[in-house]
């Protein structure tokens, strides 16, 4: 098939034509061709296909939550191409089998590239390591690990495993989190607890350990990735981890980039997750810190839960909010029309920089003749309101649910082959190996 | 008033104006017949998932000397331990024709959650909430501290605050659901108060609240004070680390016999509150407990009036 994106605006830049042709941009400039689909994309910015590298699809175990195949639609819809699917689903994603299963799932689904997060510990039980080497030599190709949800605490084991995954070419995203500290913890701890009456979870629960990690990391001379940083302190570390060149990537997500502990206030468990929502101050200090570089990626965290996970009193409560088809507005409102961040900046947090720390080979490359057609187009001057009963995702648990917000993806391409087109969902691409 | 939630929500005119009312009751619990019409045919629910008798029985007599009917819901070897949730629980209540329901609940909020939700649409007094309020406790010690202030000056306590009133509650306050719905109402009625405690259990952020910290009751004492309030610490605490036995906890911010002294000699009448179930010779020594100064008694009898005020206001619902 082919299709030609007439006049979209690349990286927010110039407004160029591009002719797709068997999955690969063929052509760039003033293009004409009769036999393909035209989209008239004028006002439009075009995109590569977002790779969201924290994603939690539930499959296996939890498909009244989310499945493979929901969540990749809803990464679709929300831009994306590729995700990378976290391992605490049930059984574990600690064995080439189980993350085999999950990316053969993606494939067999074909909305976006589904890329299996491997469990650090077996069971997530931070007490042994899991087989690393048969997660990574397998069909799966599993590049990055995790025990998201659970930190990995002990530094003994934190240590080995940044030093093993350099056989692999891996790369350990910690879920930075100091157990003792937060026990019973159910929101940031600061002012808005203290009149709640509710168990901290304290800004340096995340700090420690990420100070800890860094060190590690530089000692060890391995790459660390600290999923969801929610504190001006982590941003701080990180941004002097990073001077002292020490190898780390930071991620953010769309939600501590925006809300704060004050939604709290209301006790709607839709507001309940992990890291907690933090303070005004934490929010502009991410800002900053994507802004400067020091965050390198937008991670959703992408977190569905069924209904009656959150229909009910905040302590009885999962954490944890959905994020995909709202990630990108959020990044536009948040950072774009702040001025913090300019189109091709916004191709480098959600695109090129995830795609380089999950090793995906043909997602996050450059718009250029020869590259893999995967991309995304942006009306920037869209507005409109979210409404969780209209997602592609299960959960119903968006904590912007009702809020108008700027930016809508109008159409996304998946190796060539339009996912979504007019904004809405459109056909999966059917997998050919 | 739709809910009773937190002592936050009140304007100083609806605590005045309970207040004002519980009197009233507390008239009507001094006579032979104790009874009032008010609320006959009405159906309160006392909804408890935490253990808790005191507070039970207390919102129990109030609803039966309105008349109510009461039906008490204890979560101990009821449905919820087989998993119900509160959405569920709540609605079954609805459906049996509760008019009120009254809540206690070991999650903060949880009271605040049934009220904002679609679930059931009734009134909620909210009986102490995990570490969050205790409303009803509040008003029910500022009830008492109104009423001993103004029998000692001879005047009515109808339609008074407690203005330039200096309190200081003593304790756990990290745990202590009494303490942030004495320290809202409090500072509505007019009073400063001052938290005592030892840093471990006074909460990180309550630098912003609208009082004075002190980690030395000794001091708190000599600077003098029209009442202190006493809180329950539990000794399981000292487990966590919070302090480092209960011996240790009592020779500094226990009200033991020495400070009892200390206070019967700054000669300021100083009243001694206690929400209970007190732990004597931890936080409070049985000479303190015990003394002309201890209004222990006297808040569980004004405990009654200001349930049947709350009630009262919220059923019959025209006065506020």
């Amino acid at each position: 098939m082919k299709y030609l994106i007439r006049q979209a605006a690349v990286l927010g830049g110039q407004a160029t034509d591009v002719l797709i042709i068997d999955g690969k941009i063929a052509q760039l400039g003033e293009l004409h061709d009769a036999e393909a689909t035209v989209i008239e994309a004028a006002g439009l910015v075009l995109l590569p296909g977002l790779v969201d590298p924290h994603t939690h699809l539930r499959e296996p175990g939890r498909e009244d939550a989310e499945t493979v195949e929901t969540g990749s639609q809803a990464a679709a819809r929300g831009g994306y191409t590729a995700v990378h699917a976290m391992a605490n689903s049930t059984p574990v994603a600690d064995n080439a089998g189980v993350v085999e299963q999950v990316y053969e799932l993606g494939r067999k689904a074909g909305w976006v590239d589904v890329r299996p997060v491997g469990a650090v510990t077996v069971g997530l039980g931070g007490q042994q390591l899991s087989e690393i080497g048969a997660m990574a030599d397998s069909r799966a190709k599993v590049r990055m690990f995790s025990d998201d949800g659970i930190c990995v605490w002990d530094p003994l084991l934190m240590r080995r495993a940044l030093e093993y995954v350099k056989a692999f070419d891996g790369v350990i995203a910690q879920h930075a989190q100091e157990p003792r500290l937060t026990e019973g913890a159910q929101m940031n701890e600061g002012e808005v607890s203290a009149v709640l009456g509710m168990t901290g979870w304290p800004a340096v629960a995340e700090e420690s350990i990420i100070a800890r990690d860094v060190l590690l990391a530089e000692h060890v001379g391995a790459r660390l990735h600290v999923c969801h940083v929610s504190t001006a302190g982590s941003v701080e570390i990180i941004r002097w981890a990073k001077a002292r060149g020490i190898c780390v990537t930071a991620e953010v997500t769309p939600h501590h980039l925006l809300l704060t502990d004050e939604k709290v206030k209301t006790f709607d468990p839709v507001f309940k997750v992990n890291p907690p929502l933090r303070r005004e101050e934490d929010v502009l200090a991410l800002r900053a810190g994507v802004a400067d570089g020091t965050i390198d990626v937008i991670g959703t965290d992408h977190a569905p839960h069924p209904s009656e996970a959150k229909d009910c009193e905040w302590g009885a409560a999962a954490m944890g909010m959905t994020g995909l088809e709202t990630a990108l507005s959020i990044v536009q409102h948040t950072l774009v029309q702040t001025g913090l961040l300019s189109w091709a900046d916004v191709a480098r947090i959600t695109s090129f920089t995830p795609a380089k720390i999950g090793s995906l080979e043909d997602q996050g490359r450059p718009i250029a003749v020869g590259e893999p057609a995967n991309l995304t187009l942006v009306d920037p001057a869209a507005r409109w309101i979210v409404d969780p009963s209209t997602m592609a995702t299960k959960g119903r648990n968006s904590p912007f649910a009702g809020m108008e917000l700027p930016g809508a993806v109008r159409a996304t391409f998946f190796h060539g082959h339009p996912t979504v087109l007019d904004g809405a969902l459109a056909t999966p691409r059917v997998a050919h190996d | 008033m739709k809910h009773l939630l937190s002592t936050a929500d009140l304007s100083r005119e609806e605590a005045i104006a309970i207040l004002d009312i519980a009197e009233e009751m507390r008239e009507t619990g001094t006579r032979q017949v104790k009874k009032l019409p008010a609320l006959r045919g009405r159906t309160v629910v006392n909804l408890f998932f935490e253990d808790s008798t005191r507070t039970r029985i207390s919102f129990e007599a109030a609803a039966k000397r309105l008349s109510a009917d009461v039906i008490n819901f204890s979560a101990k070897g009821s449905s919820v331990s087989k998993g119900e949730s509160l959405k569920d629980t709540a609605q079954t209540l609805l459906a049996i024709g509760a008019d009120a329901v009254v809540i206690r609940h070991p999650d903060s909020g949880a009271p605040a959650r049934l009220a904002a939700t679609d679930w059931i649409g009734l009134p909620i007094v909210n009986a102490g909430d995990g570490t969050h309020e205790h409303p009803t406790q509040a008003l029910l010690d500022a009830f008492t501290l109104r009423r001993q202030l103004a029998l000692r000056e001879g005047v009515s306590p109808v339609g008074r605050g407690l203005d330039g009133l200096k309190v200081a509650i003593v304790g756990d306050i990290l745990h202590s659901r009494v303490a942030r719905s004495n320290l809202w109402l409090l500072n509505t009625l007019g009073a400063s108060v001052t938290m005592v405690a030892p840093p471990t259990l006074l909460p990180v952020g309550a630098g912003a609240w609208p009082c004075r910290i002190s980690y030395s009751l000794d001091a708190v004492i000599e600077s003098g004070v029209d009442a202190v309030m006493m809180l329950r610490v539990q000794g399981e605490r000292m487990r966590a680390a919070f302090f480092p036995n209960p011996r240790e906890y009592s020779r500094y911010w226990g009200l033991d016999d020495t400070r009892l002294k200390a206070l019967e000699a700054k000669g300021h009448d100083t009243l001694i509150l206690h929400p209970g179930p007190m732990n004597r010779g931890l936080e409070i020594s049985s000479a303190a407990a015990d003394s002309p100064a201890s209004m222990v008694l006297e808040q569980v009898t004004n405990g009654v009036a200001v349930r049947m005020a709350s009630l009262y206001m919220l059923l019959s619902g025209d006065l506020i």
